[in-house]
Order: structure tokens, then sequence, then C-alpha cells
């Protein structure tokens, strides 16, 4: 080599020498997995074969409505609600989509992706909320998960002071199942009350008027702050050409009635007239380069703390597909998880002696500062008094949490309710409620009973929740429920002075475990949005950045807790 | 003879006024400069910052762009000579260097001109005079006429006694301009005419020479040099036989496959021929060599330095343009005759922006991005221009030339290939990629080169697009060139992008990382390139290719439009236009140039031998009106079918046809000029001339519209085709019919032949260039309801 070369060598080891000196981290993990153990080989198995499970299913709403609805769709001269997002985004830019598999398997018919896609990423450096419409399936209609989707997306949004996109493509409501769609609190008309909400807190609602907008429909173009309306495609009416006679014997073609022509010089319903789809596309992204988000106080964007170097974990992120074991009653341990989750795989531990199945501590994902609370055993006092000082820790100093459940519950029996376990999980459970920073929960393993509380479920709002395909939720195991029930039934039986034969009963129980195991899978979760989405473990790193990163979108608030029983 | 002792002279050449521009100023610049001599450039208002007057130690201006009123203009000229103290005048080669008045009035105000004496400039210039003074000092000449008496009748007569194949030359200037070859008698009055007309607007003399015209000749030509005390040497020949245009391209030093024998004959001719006009200074003696005889003829003598210079100053080692100022001292020739070394092989290829599949026509346009090969001891570029300059429709297109040296002619041309292909020009088309396939055809290879060379190997050196198999090769190599350039771009765009992240410091680049993060699939993006096809002159073509971000980081390209198979490419950016690509196993280095015009980002990509031109639309046309008609992607039949565009700009010269005129298929129409070229715009189908509203002397730009050739003198844009109610058609292919039944606005057709009703459901443009095309191919005939017939 050169002499100059050899030079720089010399230059960089010397700062790596300082470096390792001043920040010599004591919190490194090991590798903590037996590539040649019987385990690792059997988890690898086990859960290759539910990723490709998941990916046939993602396959198949990828597709959309269909070969004949999309290629009708691209002869109208539309694009996909995903290939509308791409457009939109920033060049290179990632995007969280999120519950891919809303509406799987919920009625009769298919519903890909509920109809709707909905996500997070870039545009002009700014993070936004896009809800986009699926013509495609259904026409784009409303199916009651369609509605729970789009509020969760507005959910989101609002917690994390997103701009909103919605891209809008839809017949509106979908008849048939009106009654689950129109009248309730969290239905149809919850959408133009989050519109409105969100516009007068600051957060920008920008409509992009691809294709029908009609009834109820219309309304989110017009209680949007800026609205763009593509000329041919986009109309917005209250009632449809059909209606309209039916109702008035008026007859008007659809872009007399609400076209963008109309819209845009008489009515005003739309502000931006686009010649075509990707010329509205471009007026969106226009509208979102114009949006002045820093002259709003509290909208905040961008990771705090954030230091731009980072140094991916020592060990390989794919390898998260062969640690946890499709059985729940087997135990791994947690850290091998967060090994390769956190920058470096430096991870420092709070309280690792005391209450050791709650793992605790702080590391960085992509440079950001984190609190992980990951389970390694049920819950016992210590461990949930150890989480509820650890999450005060983060709270007041503003660090966002990361839990990684894997929890059978909280510990049972005499000795431990004695001890006042449920007087401990409530702590836990308090200081989850009430902690104020961004959380964000992973579901690696099981995710029963209390535990789901305690380590911040869907009812505590974490900001984001995702799945391992191998996730499991229910309030307690199928066996322990159906000996539970067992038992229940056996005593009625025996007031009524049956006798319950062995095998009756082992009948019972088995239909039981099984209504668990259906409705306990990731899938049955999933599909009614009890989560954001099924991830693959391998991109269990990135999903958490970017989800820390999108909920950092705003300012730090302050936590109040309540009265912790002490 | 041991070297002379330079003659003492009390006056020396201190300061220099070099009256040209281009790459000829610079290099005559380099020279002063190394000889300690200042230097005065002078520019036109078009030249003002051009590369040779920042390397010009004083620059003055002399007029308005057109080369008449600055560098022609011979009382500017003379006048910044003298307001900057310049001793002497170097006049580079063309404007006013073989001007015998300019030499004269130089040496009447006291100033050095840098070049033979204003005799010899004279004596050569009148190709009559010169050939007379030639046949008396024995040089032999080719049979002629080079009379005086310029009546067109006797001319033909005399055209007749020498036989055909004639050429038609006017007496005056030179570089091909006016000349023309005449086949048979019954083409040479018109032929005549057109070498009087051009003869006049170039050089302001009509007079026009016959001569025997050599079917297969080649164009040696021998560097001679004398200084003012009577020696006279010749700095061996040159080839110059490869032409376009009459125009040289490929020059090379000595001339491939010649005797010593025939060399020193050659040579020695030429001394003769310099002699007898008491030349000094350097100055070159063409000779037309007839292959097939062995015969070498006089042709002319040029009293200049020449463009090709630098293949004689490589293989004999000197510095002509220092000759010329040392003689110019009054200082003896250095060497002699016997002392002349000749070293090597040389080659010049002359870069020049134009457009080769249209027949060589003169470009412009702004050098967005000008990368030349590197140079060496061996390896010469002489250029003029810089990256952002523009080459303007006022003077020579040449953008530069690169000359290059070996220790024979293979190693020679080895050299100039792998130059050509590292020689990277964007923003106006060029005639690299032929020069290439010029240097690789075999017979040049070879050595086997005559005038004729393009003429005979057309097959070989353009693409034919009606040869599907070559079209195919071709576009093949696009597409795959496209796949690189396509994943270049996005790599630097990206990175860019991930750089410049918009929003200051709350900036979230992990947002930004690469490959982009999509949840359980690959980002996609659909990347539209329209591929310029500018090796024939069938047109662009779109491009368009799936891209998937694979999760390594690479590219894979999957396209509907060929069948082969997905392309996965992985690019590192190496620097702004240096790129290290990997495609199927292959590590290749590309070069992209990007640049924006009329909202269309342009895309140049070299890879190896390979350069294209792609465009791709930027942004939209953003237009709120509703009422204006959007125009799709890459709609590029702006002009509808019979519209003629101007080829190149230029300015109208005549118009032999009046608006409104009927006119036959390939019927010229009007004469443009550019560049001092004549080029003759025909009609291209048989039609009426409509909104032909040009005058002579009128400037046109590239791409106007000239007029439009009409079926009937009747349909204007202005028709109103829904009053057509009926056209008869009497002959129609069946295979031409496209069936539009069940409009409701169409036209109703009855056919004579076949029978039958037919409505055309086309609109208004369709509909025309439908009538267009099936007339050409059908000799459609048809009437409609106003009554007229056609």
């Amino acid at each position: 080599g050169s002499s100059s070369g050899s030079g720089s060598w010399r230059s960089v080891s010397a700062v790596q020498i300082i470096e390792t000196r001043r920040d010599y981290s004591l919190g490194v993990l090991p590798d903590g997995v037996d590539r040649n153990s019987e385990a690792f080989s059997r988890n690898s198995k086990a859960m290759g074969v539910l990723i490709s499970d998941l990916q046939s299913h993602i396959q198949k709403v990828l597709a959309g409505g269909g070969p004949v609805a999309v290629k009708r769709n691209k002869s109208r001269n539309k694009l996909l609600p995903r290939e509308r997002i791409d457009r939109l985004l920033d060049p290179g830019a990632s995007f969280l989509e999120l519950s891919q598999l809303a509406g799987h398997e919920l009625y009769e018919e298919t519903l890909p992706s509920a109809g709707i896609i909905t996500g997070i990423g870039p545009v002009h450096g700014r993070l936004c909320m896009f809800v986009a419409n699926d013509p495609t399936v259904k026409g784009g209609t409303y199916y009651p998960i369609t509605v729970k989707k789009h509020l969760r997306a507005q959910e989101i949004a609002a917690q994390c002071k997103l701009p909103c996109v919605y891209l809008v493509d839809s017949g509106g409501a979908f008849l048939p199942k009106q009654a689950e769609v129109f009248p309730d609190r969290e239905n149809f008309g919850r959408i133009f009350y989050n519109q409105a909400i969100m516009s007068a807190e600051g957060i920008p609602q920008i409509a992009l008027v691809l294709g029908s907008c009609t009834a109820g429909g219309a309304y989110i173009p017009a209680m949007a702050d800026e609205s763009v309306m593509v000329k041919g495609n986009g109309t917005i009416f209250l009632a449809g050409p059909p209606l309209v006679k039916a109702a008035t014997g008026e007859e008007v073609s659809a872009e007399d009635l609400g076209g963008a022509s109309m819209h845009c010089k008489t009515s005003g319903v739309s502000d931006y007239f686009a010649q075509d789809e990707l010329h509205g596309l471009a007026l969106g992204r226009n509208v979102i380069k114009n949006l002045h988000m820093a002259a709003k106080k509290g909208l905040k964007s961008g990771l705090q703390n954030m230091n731009s170097k980072y140094k991916e974990p020592l060990f390989d992120v794919k390898e998260l597909r062969s640690i946890a074991p499709t059985d729940h009653k087997q135990q791994f341990d947690i850290r091998s998880v967060i090994a390769r989750i956190v920058d470096g795989s430096e991870f420092d531990e709070f309280k690792k002696l005391y209450g050791t199945t709650l793992v605790t501590g702080f590391g960085r994902i992509f440079g950001q500062p984190v609190g992980i609370i990951g389970n390694n055993g049920m819950l016992f006092n210590e461990s949930a008094l150890k989480g509820a000082h650890f999450i005060e820790l983060c709270t007041q100093r503003n660090i966002p949490l990361v839990f990684l459940q894997n929890i059978t519950g909280f510990m049972v029996g005499s000795r431990s309710e004695a001890n006042g376990i449920a007087k401990s999980g409530a702590k836990m459970v308090m200081a989850v409620s009430c902690a104020k920073v961004p959380k964000v929960t992973i579901i690696v393993g099981g995710s029963f009973g209390a535990g789901n509380y305690a380590m911040c479920g869907r009812a505590y709002s974490p900001d984001f929740m995702f799945l391992w395909p191998n996730a499991k939720i229910s309030v307690m195991g199928g066996a322990q429920a159906a000996g539970v029930l067992a038992q229940i039934e056996r005593i009625n039986k025996k007031k009524q002075g049956i006798e319950w034969d062995k095998d009756e009963e082992e009948k019972f129980k088995a239909k039981v475990v099984e209504g668990y195991e259906r409705e306990g899978n990731s899938y049955y979760s999933t599909a009614r949005l009890w989560d954001d989405g099924i991830i693959d473990p391998a991109d269990t790193r990135k999903v958490i950045g970017l989800s820390i990163s999108a909920s950092m979108n705003r300012d730090p608030q302050e936590t109040k807790y309540g009265v912790f029983r002490m | 003879v041991s070297v002379r002792a330079f003659s003492e002279s009390t006056q020396r050449i201190e300061k220099i006024l070099i009256a040209n521009r281009g790459e000829i100023a610079c290099r005559i610049m380099r020279t002063a400069k190394r000889l300690g001599i200042q230097t005065v450039a002078v520019y036109s208002d078009a030249d003002r910052h051009s590369l040779h007057v920042k390397s010009a130690d004083e620059a003055v201006r002399i007029g308005p762009p057109p080369a008449r009123l600055s560098y022609l203009n011979a009382s500017s000229i003379l006048d910044a000579a003298i307001r900057t103290g310049a001793q002497a005048i170097h006049p580079g080669y063309g404007f006013l260097s073989e001007s015998s008045d300019f030499a004269q009035v130089c040496e009447d105000k006291g100033l050095t001109f840098i070049g033979p004496p204003a005799s010899a400039i004279r004596d050569m210039g009148d190709k009559s005079a010169s050939k007379r003074i030639m046949g008396a000092a024995g040089v032999p000449l080719v049979p002629g006429y080079h009379g005086k008496d310029q009546d067109i009748d006797l001319m033909k007569m005399e055209a007749d006694k020498i036989g055909y194949p004639i050429l038609i030359k006017p007496t005056h200037g030179g570089g091909g301009k006016g000349m023309r070859i005449v086949q048979s008698p019954d083409e040479f009055v018109e032929s005549f005419l057109g070498a009087q007309r051009e003869a006049a607007a170039s050089f302001g003399i009509n007079t026009i020479l016959l001569e025997k015209y050599i079917t297969q000749p080649r164009h040696i030509e021998v560097q001679i040099f004398g200084d003012k005390h009577g020696n006279v040497l010749h700095l061996y020949e040159r080839d110059c036989s490869v032409q376009r245009r009459h125009q040289k391209i490929i020059e090379e030093a000595p001339a491939p496959n010649v005797s010593n024998d025939f060399r020193s004959h050659l040579g020695q001719a030429a001394v003769s021929a310099a002699k007898a006009v008491g030349y000094h200074s350097a100055g070159t003696v063409e000779f037309i060599v007839d292959t097939v005889s062995g015969q070498f003829y006089f042709m002319e003598m040029n009293t200049r330095l020449q463009v090709e210079h630098p293949v004689t100053e490589m293989i004999v080692g000197q510095d002509l343009v220092e000759w010329q100022i040392r003689v110019a001292n009054g200082e003896h020739l250095p060497i002699s005759q016997s002392q002349v070394p000749l070293s090597g092989h040389a080659f010049e290829a002359r870069i020049y922006a134009e457009n080769v599949p249209k027949g060589f026509l003169p470009a412009t346009g702004v050098l967005h991005h000008y990368h030349h090969a590197p140079v060496s001891p061996t390896v010469r570029v002489e250029t003029g221009v810089e990256q952002g300059d523009t080459v303007s429709m006022h003077y020579d297109p040449m953008i530069a030339k690169l000359v290059v040296w070996g220790e024979n002619r293979a190693v020679a041309l080895v050299k100039l290939k792998d130059c050509l292909t590292k020689f990277q020009v964007a923003g106006a088309p060029t005639n690299i990629s032929f020069l290439l396939k010029l240097a690789n055809h075999r017979e040049f290879e070879n050595g086997n080169v005559e005038t004729h060379f393009i003429e005979h190997y057309k097959d070989d050196l353009f693409v034919d697009p009606s040869n599907l198999e070559v079209a195919n090769t071709v576009l093949g190599a696009a597409r795959f060139g496209a796949k690189l350039a396509a994943a270049c771009l996005i790599e630097k765009e990206n990175s860019v992008f991930r750089e410049n992240l918009p929003g200051g410091n709350s900036t979230i680049p992990i947002w930004y990382s690469s490959p982009p993060f999509r949840v359980h699939h690959c980002a996609r993006q659909t990347v539209e390139l329209e591929w310029e096809n500018e090796s024939d002159s069938s047109g662009s073509k779109l491009l368009t290719f799936s891209i998937t971000y694979k999760s390594d980081g690479n590219y894979l390209f999957e396209t509907e439009e060929d069948i082969s198979p997905p392309l996965e490419v992985k690019a590192t950016c190496l620097g702004d236009h240096d790129f290290r690509v990997e495609a199927d196993g292959v590590i290749m280095d590309v070069s992209l140039a990007v640049y924006s015009k009329d909202h269309t980002k342009h895309i140049h990509m070299w890879h190896g031998s390979h350069h294209h031109h792609f465009r791709q639309k930027m942004g939209l046309e953003l237009s709120d009106e509703d009422e204006t008609e959007h125009r799709p992607s890459f709609d590029r039949s702006s002009h509808p079918q019979g519209t003629v565009a101007a080829p190149m700009a230029g300015l109208v010269v005549k118009l032999l046809i009046k608006d409104g005129t009927k006119v036959e298929e390939g019927q010229p129409i009007l004469v443009l000029e550019a560049m001092k070229m004549e080029h003759i715009v025909k009609a291209p189908s048989a039609g009426y001339v409509h909104g032909l509203h040009l005058a002579a002397g009128q400037q046109v730009s590239d791409g106007s519209v000239l007029f439009n050739i009409k079926v009937s003198h009747l349909l204007s844009d202005t028709i109103d085709i829904s009053r057509l109610t009926e056209i008869e058609f009497t002959s129609l292919h069946a295979q031409t019919v496209e069936t539009g039944v069940g409009s409701h606005s169409g036209v109703r057709c009855s056919f004579g032949k076949g029978g039958g009703d037919l409505i055309l459901n086309f609109g208004l443009n369709s509909w025309r260039n439908h009538l267009n095309c099936d007339e050409r191919n059908c000799n459609l005939k048809y009437s409609h309801p106003i009554g007229i017939k056609s």
C-alpha cells in the first residue's frame, strides 16, 4: 500500500482507540444464541413456516381486488393505492404500512387490507399519515373494518401530530352493512369529526380526490384544509347522477354534477385542479411542501437526542427468526432479541439482579435513546415494581419505551396474593397507563392476562403495536381456560345431577382449546385491528426505529401519575 | 548541413494578436506563451466568455456575432492590434487567413502578418491561376478547364470534352464549399448554377472551374515550410481522404500504404510548387491521388496553417506555430530537409457538433457536459470550448481535435479508439460514435482509405432502420444502457436527497435508508426513459422499466417490452459523474451527465464504447386550465404528419416554391444555409404546400416549422370536420383500413373496391394522418361534399 494509505489507516485507528477508552460500553450483550442447537433449527423451521404463510397472505392483499379490478383501474388511467403513495413519497423514502392484513377472513368475501391502505412516510422531509382507498376492493367502499382502520390511522396521526393525506377514491359506506358502519361513535361520522379536531389542532388535513367521492365520502375533501381534484376521474357529490335523477328528475353527467372543473371553478369544494392523476399527485406533494409546521407550537419534527452516527447490532437481525419458539411454554432469553435490536448490541441493564423475570434497561435504536422492557418469565412482585420504577425513569427523561411482550401473566397463588401481587401489578399498570413518552409494543411470543396490560397491550394506547407471526393473545392460555371452564361446567352439571363422562369432558375441553387457539392467533388479532400489523421478526429493529421516529414528531409531554397504592 | 544559426534581427515579435477564435486561437496562444510572447485575442459578442478570450493576456471586442462583422472585419482587427500594441497578427485558419488583401494591409500598417507573402496567397487563392503556375513549374495537373470565360454553354462543352463524371468547383475558397460532382450532362446546368450561388455567398466571387472527376481518389497533402531566405522544405504528407460533405474528419500522417519513393516524389513536387510562388511560412500542397493509376495531381495549395497540422507535428516532433513565428521574425528554418525526422504515426479525429443521421448537418447546443480524453505526451486535445459553452450557429461547429501518436499506425489506431470512447459530450449531437465506427472499420484499419470511403461503406457505417436485426441489436444495447443509467441515476438522486434532506435540523434520516423500507415487500418504481436514437433517423423510443429495490441494495429491472430476463444492477457512486456498476456479474465503469432543457431531463451515459442519450420528462406541465389539452408523457408527435421542420438552425437562402403550390414528393421547396453549407429542404410527400411564410434572408431555428404538405389545398387547420359527411375511397388496401364502426360523429366512406360502408371514427388530426398515410400507400382518391375533387 502507499504511504498515504497507511497514514490514514493509522489516524483512523487512533480515533478508534480514543473512542473506545471514553465510551467503552459495559453493556454489550452476548450473542445468546447457539446456532448449532436443536432448538435453534426447530425454531427457525417453525418460524420459516409461519413467515412463508404470512408472505402468501401478504402477496394476496398486495394484489388488491384482483386482476380484473386492477386492469379496470389501470384503464381509467389510475394507479393502485400503494403506487399512488409511492409517487407522493420522497424519492427513496421508506413507508411504514399499517395493518396490511386488516379484514383477513373477517367477512364472507375477501377484503384485502380492509380496502384501505394506511401508513407513514416522508414527503419533502415531513412525515405524513397516508390514508388511501383501494378502489379495486369493493369500489373502495367502507366496511366496518375499513372505518376502523381509517380511524386508527387518524388516531395515530392525532397522537403523533402527523399531517394527514387522504387519497380519496371510494363509493362511501358499504350499504348492506350500514348498521355497523354508520351510527355509532366510532363509525363513519367519526372520520370527519377527527378531521375537524385535528385541523383545529393545526394538524394539516389534505385530500386528493383521485376517484369518486360519493355521499358521506364527499365530506373528506370538503372537510380538508386543502384539496386537489383530478379532471375526469375525481368526482364529489352527495348523490350521484342516478340518485339525482330519481330524486329530482334532473339528468346530469357525473363530470358536470361534481367534476374537478365544477368544484374548482364554481363550487369551491376543491382548491387545485389536476389534469390527470400524476399531476394530482405532484400537486399533492406541492401542498405538503408549503405546509409550515414549524410555525405551530407543539408540533415537532424529527428525532431528539439523535445521534446521526450509530452502530448496527453486532449480531444478524435475521436470527430473530430463529429465537422465539412457537411453543409458548418454552422460555427464551429476551436479551438475545434485544441484542439484535439495539445499536451495537449495547444495552445497559437497570436492576439486572432484581426481579429478574423482567428485563429493563437503556439502549439506542438508530441513535435514538430508548428504554426497553422485556419479559423473561412471568411477572412477580419484584418484577412489577422494577417495571414501574423503570417507566418512571424514562418518563422523567422523556425516553421512549419499547415493550417486548412474551408474558404468560402474573404469578398466582396464596403466597403471591399475600405479598400483594395485585398491588404491585397495579403500580406497573398505573405507570404504563400514565407514561406520556412514546410507547411501542412488540409481541414476540405470548400475551396473556394481566401481563398484556402491564406490558402495554392495545388498551394502554401504545403509539404503535406490532406482532410477530408466532404471537398469541388471550386472557389466559387455552389449556388453562379449558381447565377452568370444565371445572365450572362439572359443578353445574353436578348441581343438575348429571354425571359428566370423561370423553365428553375431553371433547368440551378440546373445543375450548381450539377456540382459544383460533381467537388467540395473530391473524385473528390483526384482522380485527387489535394491533398495527404482523411483522417479520427480522424487521423488528427497523419497525421500532420508524415507529419511534414517527411518535417523536410531537413535543415532549409531561407525565402525571394517579395514586400509586403503596 | 548542420543546423544553421538563426540570423540576428533587430526587431522581434513580442506581442501577437490572434485574428481567430476557438481551438486554433488557443493553440497559437499556447506556443506564444511558451516563447514568452504576449497574446491578444479578439472576440465577437458571441465569444465574450469563451476559452480563447480567457486564455489571452488581453482581448478586444471586434463586433457582433456574424463573422463578416467581426472575425472577417479587417479594419476592426487591425484597430485592435494597434490599440494593444501587437506587432504581429496570426490569422489562424479560415476567416482572414487566406485573404491576400488582409495580409497586404497588415504589411502596409507595419504589422507582421504571420503567414506567407500576400503575393503567394493571391497566386494560390485563384485556383485557375495556381494551376497555370503549377503547370509551368512541372507539377502534374488534373485534366480540366480553368478558363476565365464562364459562359454556361462553353463550360458545358468543356465538360463534355473532359468527360463525366466531372467536378465543378469555385475558383476561390476551400473546404469543399460550392463543389458539385456531375455524373451526366443533363445534371450539369443545375449543379453549375448552384455552385455559382454558393460560391458567391461564401467568397464573393463566383468563377467556376471544371475538372476530371477521379472515381477512386485519395486526398494526400504535403506540409511544406519556407523561410524568407528562399529555403523550402517539406514535412512529409498527410492523408485526409476520409471526408464527409467534402470536409475532412479523420486525418493521419504519414499516409498509409505509400512507398518511400512515392513519398519523396510527392514531397519534391510540393517543394517545387511552393518555390514557384516564392513561398514562406507554413503551407500545404494538396494532391489528388488516383488509386487506380497510382498517378498524383496537384489540386491546390492552402496558404495557411491547416486544421490538421498537429498530425505532422506529432511525427516530426516540431512546433509549426513556433516555426511560423521564427520565420516571421526573419529567422532561417531550424533544420534542413535531411534532418526532418519521421517518427511513428499520428491520427487526428475532428469532433463536431453535428447530426450524423441527418446527413452530417451542423448542430448547435450548449455543452452541458464536456469531458475529453485525458491528455498525455502522445494524446493531444485541441479544443476551444469548455463545459457550459455554446456551439452557436455563427461559426464552425467543431468542438475539438483529438490527436494521438503511436510508434506505428496500428498502435496509434488503438489509442485513437480508446480516446474516442473517453470523449464525453452532452448537449449537442456529435460525430463521436461515427468516428468510432470509422476507426473500427476493417478497411480503415487496413489503411485502405479513399475519398469516397464513407459513401462506399455506408452500409457498415450507418444503421439502416429497416434492417431489423441490426436495429434490434442497437435497441438491445440502448435498453441495457438505460438500465445502467437508471440504476446510477436513482443511486445518485437518492443519495443526494439523503444528504440534503429538507427541513434543516429536523431531519429524519432513518426514513431515507437504502434501500427504502416496505413492510413485507420491496419498494418498486417505474422509470420511463425515452431513448434518443442517434445512430439512425428512426427517431426516439420510450423504454419503460419496473425497478425493484432489493434488500441488498441492488436494483432489479423488469420490463414488459422485451423478453430478456430481469437484470439485477448494483451501482456505486464514485464521483459526480462516475459510477462503478455491476450487472449480470460484469463490473464496469459508467459515466453519466444530466442536464435539463425544455422541461425535460437529458441523461447521457457512457460505458465502454457505448454512448446513449435518454430523455426523461421532468415534472408536469402544471396547467390549471381545464381546456388545455394535457399531453401524455411522451407524446412527441407534436407536429402532425406532413409538417416539415427545419433540420438545422440556419438562414433561408432561397424559396423555390410559392405557398399553396402543388408539389411532387422530393421536390425542392427551399434552400437553407448554415455554416456556409447549403441544405435543400424537400417535400416529404406529394401534395400542396401550406403555411410557407418565409422570406429569403430570414433566420430559422432548429426544429421550427417551415411548412406543411397537405393532400388538398382546401384542407387547412380550420376546416370543420363535422361538415364532412362522405368520403369516397376508390381504391384502398384492406389492411390500411382502421375500422371505427359505431361512431356518432364519424365520416361515412364508401369504397369503390370491395364495396360497403365504413364509418371512420377519428379525430381531426388522426383522420388527416390517416388520409396522408393511405394516400402514400395506395393512391387514395377522395371527394368531399363541398364538391371539390382532388
